[in-house]
């Protein structure tokens, strides 16, 4: 086992490879009184068609969400209830990149660490219980098709990528998930459950060498077979189509605005390129930048208005959307900012004060140990380590930026969709 | 992790809480008030307009370039209910010290700020800006017609103000849309320089400063409040008996779903040595996902999509929150009750008292966890002049009995049922 110290955040990382390829980090946090544990596999919304074994599979949408509902049934009942009896708050998530098994408590972390290990590792499904999580499942996908931020997201990714799998719904549609049986289930949770493909990342005043036991006990000894994914080849670096425009009952008009980033391997590249990003999205129309005052102003955005970088695997964006009396505008304004600042440079003493911001807010962040645990997990399967952000973040330059903006925020790599008022279609 | 709890002039007290566990550091300052309907809505919305723009900072921007400088960190109106008692103010979050890149102090400059915006706000003809001033009271009737969005959160004001109709505690913390209406910038001003004055004024703080820099640090504002003048004392809200039989009201609106709220009297509060025993008979009965509510009535049976009950910690009133089928909502009354009836009897298995138990108590410590529910936790206890912090208040409910459950039990008395049903 490796101990770490990053002294800019204060933290200490305990890290140790287990004979079977699981990862497993732990950040010690002396006088918390609750410990967290997250167990993710790196598999998400997005890993639809893959290699295994020689040969190419492809998948439904929305197995991954799937698989992450029924992983909670065992064959003597369901471990959210164990886990709820022993005092522990549990909870999962399925994103493009990944699907992740948490839970919080500050009593029998252990009990409750060999109950997260063992549940998410053996799978336990009949036609049955796939059968009614269809139901329950198609009900969710319904419920979200209602939600117009939910929409409008899914629209922009539409004007924005021609092929790759972000474009499609985490959860699938109530067609594609009809095709999912046990069978597609127990087949990905064999591709992608393995400890190779998976991470622990634990963060509370638990002994590392303690969690690292648990995880040799319970997990299966073969690391599995790498994997192969197909995204369908390098997008173009120019949007799908500028605009997409839906109609829902909605009281203002609601929109995203996108713009196409590149994409980037991984390594510490991914983290500054993240890092760039964030600091692009809040010189170009962050709450303290010129332009947001003046859209604000002219009752163009509201309270509502959020916006940020996001990375994938074969994808990166720039996003910012709210509610707006007119999204046109506000995309010419924010392309017109983008040019003055690829021509112009960015002003020294925003950039300064932006920075100072960002890195705060980044810091402040490390309160969470959900936050912490996530990161550690995705910086993992991305090649880097988290706590390295403050060195990283340190040699971003001004004219950094500004080739990020020269680069990105431009009329071809621009997409904007809209949900208007109105009966739906 | 050290609590100081210090009189700094009468009327003004400081909480600090010294801890290295945190990244960042919190600081609020609240005035505090006995809640009425006349004062309530003017109350609220002097943070929301201080919060605008100040002398040296006239605007949004310039006050969000100043945050930006202190690293990104934040300062929001507050304003909060705890018994009787308003707290209107600012709290905020701010990079602890141990990590500003050049070794600068981020304490000082914060609390700088915050007597800014306290106490020297942006004024046009030697009161606030009639901009600000119109625009806020426009976002702060916003805010309470908002309240009807979330309907589930409205049937429990609503319930509240029905069963505490003739007591301070039936105002909400917002106060009304009509009393909002009708203020003007001239009454605000005079209202802010009534808080100024008369207030109850709780700072807090909680970080790694040891508590003698703090006090410094907020030294700016205790000098900067006015002098010598009375400052209203703690207030314990009076108890009061449930009617002979339940208040019954209903209410139709644009619902799919009918929300069924009950108010009880409890007979006890904070202040009172049995407080322990009711929060736990809380868990017990519909206070966690282990309970007797959620198990019977909404999985055992599926009454209701939820169905939970909460404490006013602060007064004598728990409160019964569900979701329910318009054609269920008397089969869903009737299970209520009759699981209350199963803690008063002590038809409670040790199982079920256990899992209450844990769950109170690592909701008590995990506060210790997280800066701001700490801060409201503190804000809470300096409102009612008590001093018994989380783990205190942790180990006497390891120590409750199952008698003392019962008896608790038993004290839980309906008062009123309200039911938001939808239009025909």
């Amino acid at each position: 086992m490796v101990s770490k110290q990053y002294p800019r955040v204060g933290e200490t990382v305990f890290h140790e490879i287990l004979p079977n390829g699981l990862h497993v980090y732990v950040d010690r946090r002396r006088d918390f009184q609750k410990s967290y544990a997250f167990f993710a596999t790196n598999y998400g919304g997005m890993d639809m068609r893959f290699r295994l074994d020689g040969a190419w599979k492809d998948t439904p949408a929305g197995v991954a969400h799937f698989l992450e509902h029924k992983m909670f049934d065992t064959q003597d009942g369901n471990a959210l209830q164990d886990l709820a009896a022993n005092g522990a708050s549990p909870n999962a998530f399925t994103s493009s990149a990944i699907t992740g098994y948490f839970f919080e408590s500050t009593e029998k972390f252990f009990d409750n660490l060999k109950i997260l290990l063992s549940f998410v590792s053996i799978p336990w499904f009949t036609p049955e219980s796939v059968d009614k999580e269809q139901g329950i499942i198609g009900q969710e996908i319904r419920m979200v098709e209602d939600d117009p931020e939910n929409q409008v997201f899914y629209a922009l990714m539409e004007c924005l990528y021609d092929h790759h799998p972000i474009r499609v719904p985490i959860a699938g549609t109530q067609q594609s998930i009809a095709r999912i049986t046990s069978g597609t289930l127990y087949a990905c949770h064999k591709a992608f459950y393995t400890p190779s493909n998976m991470v622990l990342t634990v963060a509370g005043d638990v002994d590392p060498e303690q969690v690292c036991a648990a995880a040799r006990a319970i997990l299966p000894d073969q690391p599995g077979l790498p994997i192969d994914r197909d995204y369908g080849g390098e997008e173009a670096p120019q949007a799908a189509c500028g605009e997409k425009e839906l109609t829902m009952e909605v009281s203002t008009p609601i929109f995203q605005l996108g713009f196409k980033a590149d994409p980037v391997k991984g390594g510490e590249e991914w983290l500054r390129q993240e890092l760039m990003g964030e600091l692009a999205c809040e010189v170009l129309l962050g709450s303290s930048s010129p332009l947001y005052a003046r859209l604000y102003s002219e009752g163009l955005i509201n309270k509502n208005f959020g916006y940020g970088f996001e990375l994938y695997p074969g994808a990166a964006l720039m996003a910012a959307g709210g509610e707006s009396r007119d999204p046109r505008k506000v995309r010419d304004a924010v392309l017109a900012e983008g040019e003055r600042l690829a021509r112009d440079g960015v002003d020294a003493d925003l950039f300064r004060r932006v920075k100072k911001g960002v890195y705060g807010a980044k810091v402040r962040s490390l309160n969470s140990f959900e936050n912490v645990c996530i990161s550690l997990a995705q910086s993992h399967f991305a090649g880097v380590e988290y706590f390295r952000f403050p060195e990283v973040f340190d040699a971003i330059t001004p004219a950094d930026v500004q080739a990020c903006i020269r680069g990105w925020v431009t009329p071809r790599r621009c997409g904007l969709a809209v949900v208007r008022p109105g009966e739906a279609v | 992790m050290k609590v100081t709890q210090l009189t700094l002039r009468p009327g003004i007290q400081l909480t600090a809480v010294q801890t290295r566990k945190f990244k960042s550091s919190t600081l609020a300052v609240r005035f505090l008030l006995p809640l009425s309907e006349e004062e309530a809505s003017l109350n609220a919305l002097v943070p929301m307009v201080l919060r605008r723009g100040t002398a040296e900072h006239p605007d949004l921007e310039s006050l969000s370039a100043a945050l930006d400088e202190l690293y990104g960190g934040s300062l929001e109106p507050l304003v909060r209910k705890k018994g009787e008692t308003q707290c209107v103010g600012f709290a905020g979050s701010f990079l602890d010290d141990a990590y500003a890149l050049e070794g600068e102090r981020v304490l000082e400059p914060a609390a700088a700020l915050l007597a800014e915006v306290l106490l020297r706000p942006y004024t046009q003809d030697g009161a606030f800006c009639p901009d600000y001033t119109r625009q806020e009271k426009d976002n702060l009737i916003n805010r309470i017609r908002a309240q009807v969005n979330d309907k589930r959160q409205y049937a429990q004001i609503r319930v509240v103000e029905e069963m505490c109709g003739e007591e301070p505690f039936g105002v909400d913390k917002l106060g009304s849309e009509a009393r909002a209406r009708t203020i003007d910038a001239g009454q605000l001003w005079a209202q802010y320089q009534k808080l100024l004055h008369c207030a109850r004024v709780e700072l807090y703080y909680c970080g790694s400063a040891e508590a003698e820099r703090v006090q410094a640090a907020f030294a700016p504002i205790v000098d900067g409040l006015p002098q010598g003048e009375a400052r209203m004392g703690v207030l314990r809200p009076a108890k009061r008996e449930a009617p002979r039989h339940p208040r019954r009201v209903e209410e139709s609106l644009d619902v799919t779903q009918g929300k069924l709220a009950m108010g009880f009297r409890t007979g006890c509060d904070a202040w009172d040595e049995g407080y322990p025993a009711l929060a736990l008979v809380n868990a017990v009965y519909g206070g966690t996902t282990t309970s007797k509510l959620f198990l019977n009535v909404r999985e055992r049976l599926s009454l209701c999509y939820y169905a939970s009950s909460g404490l006013m910690k602060y007064k004598d009133v728990m409160l019964v929150s569900s979701g329910v089928e318009f054609d269920k909502v008397g089969q869903a009354e009737g299970e209520i009750l009759s699981q209350l009836y199963k803690c008063q009897t002590g038809d409670v298995t040790d199982d079920e008292l256990e899992w209450a138990r844990r769950s109170v108590v690592s909701t008590l410590l995990t506060t210790l966890d997280a800066q701001s529910r700490l801060e409201d936790y503190w804000l809470g206890q300096a409102a009612a002049g008590l001093t018994e912090g989380p783990e205190e208040l942790a180990r006497r409910v390891e120590q409750v009995t199952r008698a003392e459950v019962v008896t608790a039990a038993q004290n839980l008395i309906p008062d009123t049922v309200y039911f938001l049903k939808g239009r025909d």
